[in-house]
């Protein structure tokens, strides 16, 4: 996206929702916004329907565990197919109760997304659906991906860490 | 009386259903996924997907590895056509650390990428024909396939989980005996998948089967972030490598095809005529191929060699540094998509300066596009949502990662 | 086998056991006839979870075809199979539906491991993923690689037809064997 253009998409967005936006920033050509997490299924929903911008692809959404600021972040990418424009939003919960309203009503495909984020960190997303496991199975207690949690299966006996160092 | 009557009916009718339970296990090699249907007679009412049974965490097994030692990962994901896996994730790391790549690996990456992905459309389509009763295609095709393993082995030494290529190039150029065995493919090729077009594309029975099974509009396919085949075969004509061209794709001269209904007939000729594609590209990348180095200078991630090695000290402590994996990267936040075999296969990385990835997430187009699939099949005979299962060429190792 | 004058070994899938030939008959032990008979005709079910199991498709293919060695017939039914091959990674949620399969075979029956992820759990050292089959059935013969060459794969369907024929009648009722079966918790 050129300067311009993204410097248009900011405006747009605050608008309307100007207390919402945090932070702007380019990361690797890349418009990063990071926004607040009150209103976020309405903003998505904003960005769907107006004119100028109609992100109407969502390309991914996932979560990152950031244990130094004890925050999961909220990743969401949006694409404008017809003017081949992208669009990355960024939303910071806290890790105590990472809790935050899901999209699922602007598009269907965060179905599966949202519980896969769910599934590996516990974000639990208000008003979705079907929330539960998706992976992983489903008597399983702890959250995976989070830093805290090994890779590897701890109940195993077989293997000897005195040789490989893990 | 009255309200006794009504529950009568309803009763009834819950006992008309009946529930029927598909796979895990299932025959044709599909994948493990499970579908629970609710079924009135043979049509289906309603199912319930349940996957995960081949989840093996590989983005927590990506916090874990060097930036070299993903690539085998990588493989197994879409591991019908590994070289597109993990090309992207070459590429992927060379944008966070911004190398610059020679125009010929540019053109020999395409060459294999597009072989990757006849390999990926070769196995749907056969199956496809499998499950409407032709069994023919499938062995004729998977003798092509052998072709492409001959191909893959004189390239990297592997035939199907390739980990091919390294981070700024290739370990080493195409043999000659690699260009040899590419253009006796390129020759008897198209031979045989002319045969498979005289069998299946306009057969009676074959139109009949599957014009028709298993449609869903582009509009819903949007919201459900299809992409690849099943996107184009809806009608909307979106692909990576032309709407954000990568490793110089935008040199080649080609054609997307682009369906009408979106359903299992319009999926298997999209990828029919997308093969053709590939092979075109792949002849005119041969032809333009300009001469060069076959890696870039990125001595931090690519094996010095072995004479270089036994002799030069800067090249001694960049061999141990990258066996061993520890080697830094530059912080930073990227995302690098390619047109996998199933569309847009993305990249997410995310690196906090160590010698492992803080985050790394793939963006995998099965796991997204199978979420429709109770949608598509609600109404449908019980042989039709066979049929639209293997239309979209769900991989389970894509699905669970 | 015989070589010829122009030292071309012929092979032949079924060999005549020993025994004492006459005119119009042939007297041999039992358990020697039902091995081969057993050996060449093994139904196969294929467990193909992953990409060993498009290994196994590239096996069943007409270059290397597996239908030579009598599996013509893929069963996917466990109740009309006689070798169970596992190929591909195993996760913890998949094990209970293989022990389910493993369960509902008939006697005789004899398991495949093909690939390092069925063996030991592969490169995938991780929560999810079983480290072995071994933990929750009994194997047979082991194949390794990631994923083993068609050839491999021919040479542990081969392993097992030496097994298979060399198997004593009364095996499957023996004190070890339920002894063994009881050690995995099966009846």
């Amino acid at each position: 996206m050129e300067v311009t253009e993204q410097e248009r998409l900011v405006a747009i967005l605050k608008e309307r929702y100007d207390d919402q936006v945090e932070k702007v920033e380019t990361i690797q050509e890349f418009l990063t916004l990071t926004l607040k997490k009150e209103n976020i299924a309405d903003i998505i929903q904003y960005l769907y329907h107006h004119p100028e911008t109609k992100f109407q692809f969502l390309t991914t959404l996932f979560a990152v565990h950031y244990p130094d600021l004890n925050q999961i972040a909220i990743v969401y990418q949006l694409h404008n197919l017809v003017s081949n424009q992208r669009l990355r939003l960024k939303v910071y919960l806290p890790i105590e109760n990472p809790t935050i309203k899901t999209i699922t009503t602007v598009f269907a495909g965060a179905n599966w997304m949202e519980r896969e984020t769910y599934d590996f960190f516990g974000v639990n997303f208000e008003g979705h659906p079907d929330l539960r496991r998706i992976l992983n199975v489903e008597d399983m207690i702890i959250f995976p991906l989070r830093k805290e949690y090994p890779l590897e299966d701890q109940t195993r006996e077989d293997k000897s860490d005195k040789m490989f160092g893990r | 009386m009255a309200e006794q009557t009504v529950t009568d009916q309803t009763s009834l009718e819950e006992k008309r259903y009946v529930t029927l339970n598909l796979g895990p296990t299932h025959p044709a090699t599909h994948g493990i996924f499970q579908n629970v249907l609710k079924m009135d007679g043979e049509i289906i009412i309603s199912s319930e997907p349940t996957i995960g049974y081949i989840h093996r965490a590989f983005e927590k097994l990506a916090e874990r590895r060097p930036y070299n030692q993903i690539t085998p990962i990588t493989d197994r994901m879409n591991y019908c056509s590994a070289p597109i896996n993990n090309i992207g994730w070459h590429m992927t790391v060379e944008k966070l650390l911004g190398v610059e790549i020679p125009k010929r690996v540019q053109y020999l990456r395409v060459i294999i990428m597009e072989l990757a992905r006849i390999t990926d459309h070769l196995v749907c389509n056969a199956v496809i024909g499998v499950d409407t009763g032709a069994l023919t295609g499938f062995v004729y095709l998977f003798q092509q396939r052998e072709l492409v393993y001959e191909i893959y082995e004189e390239i990297c030494g592997a035939r199907l989980t390739t980990n091919v290529g390294r981070i700024g190039g290739f370990e080493r150029d195409f043999s000659q005996k690699a260009w040899d065995k590419i253009n006796k493919f390129l020759e008897e090729f198209p031979k045989v998948l002319k045969e498979f077009e005289n069998l299946l594309n306009r057969n009676r029975i074959f139109m009949d089967r599957t014009i028709g099974a298993g449609g869903i509009n582009a509009e819903r396919a949007l919201n459900y972030s299809f992409t690849g085949p099943n996107l184009r075969a809806a009608g909307v004509d979106y692909d990576v490598r032309v709407a954000k061209p990568y490793s110089s794709y935008e040199d080649f001269d080609f054609v997307i095809p682009v369906g009408t209904n979106g359903d299992v007939y319009d999926r298997f000729m999209v990828r029919q005529e997308e093969m053709w594609q590939s092979l075109s590209i792949i002849k005119q990348a041969i032809k333009n191929l300009p001469e060069g180095p076959y890696h870039a200078e990125v001595p931090e991630f690519y094996l010095p060699p072995k004479e270089e090695v036994y002799n030069n000290m800067e090249a001694l402590i960049y061999h141990f540094k990258i066996v061993m994996g520890e080697t830094d990267v530059p912080k930073g936040e990227v995302y690098h998509c390619v047109e996998g075999g199933n569309g847009e296969l993305g990249f997410y990385l995310i690196s906090d300066g160590g010698r492992t990835p803080f985050r790394l997430h793939f963006r995998r187009p099965c796991f997204i596009y199978y979420q429709a699939y109770p949608e598509i099949i609600k109404g449908s005979m019980l042989s039709d949502a066979i049929l639209t299962m293997s239309s979209m060429n769900v991989i389970a190792g894509e699905l669970d990662a | 086998m015989e070589t010829s004058t122009s030292n071309i070994k012929t092979y032949t899938m079924a060999e005549k056991p020993e025994g004492y030939e006459g005119a119009g008959f042939f007297a041999t032990s039992l358990d020697k006839v039902v091995g081969l008979a057993r050996k060449n005709s093994i139904w196969p079910l294929p467990f193909a979870t992953s990409c060993c199991g498009i290994e196994f498709m590239a096996t069943m293919g007409a270059h290397y075809d597996l239908a030579r060695f009598g599996s013509e017939r893929l069963s996917f039914s466990p109740r009309q199979a006689d070798l169970l091959m596992v190929m591909g990674t195993i996760a913890k949620k998949m094990g209970p539906i293989l022990r389910q399969v493993y369960e509902q075979m008939a006697e005789p029956r004899w398991v495949l491991s093909v690939g390092a992820c069925a063996s030991s759990g592969g490169i995938f050292d991780t929560y999810s993923v079983l480290q072995g089959i071994d933990r929750i059935i009994p194997v047979d013969v082991y194949v390794p690689g990631c994923p083993p060459r068609p050839e491999q794969i021919i040479d542990g369907v081969m392993k097992i037809q030496h097994l298979v024929e060399t198997e004593s009648l009364r095996r499957r009722d023996s004190a070890e064997y339920k002894a063994m079966l009881n050690k995995y918790g099966i009846e």
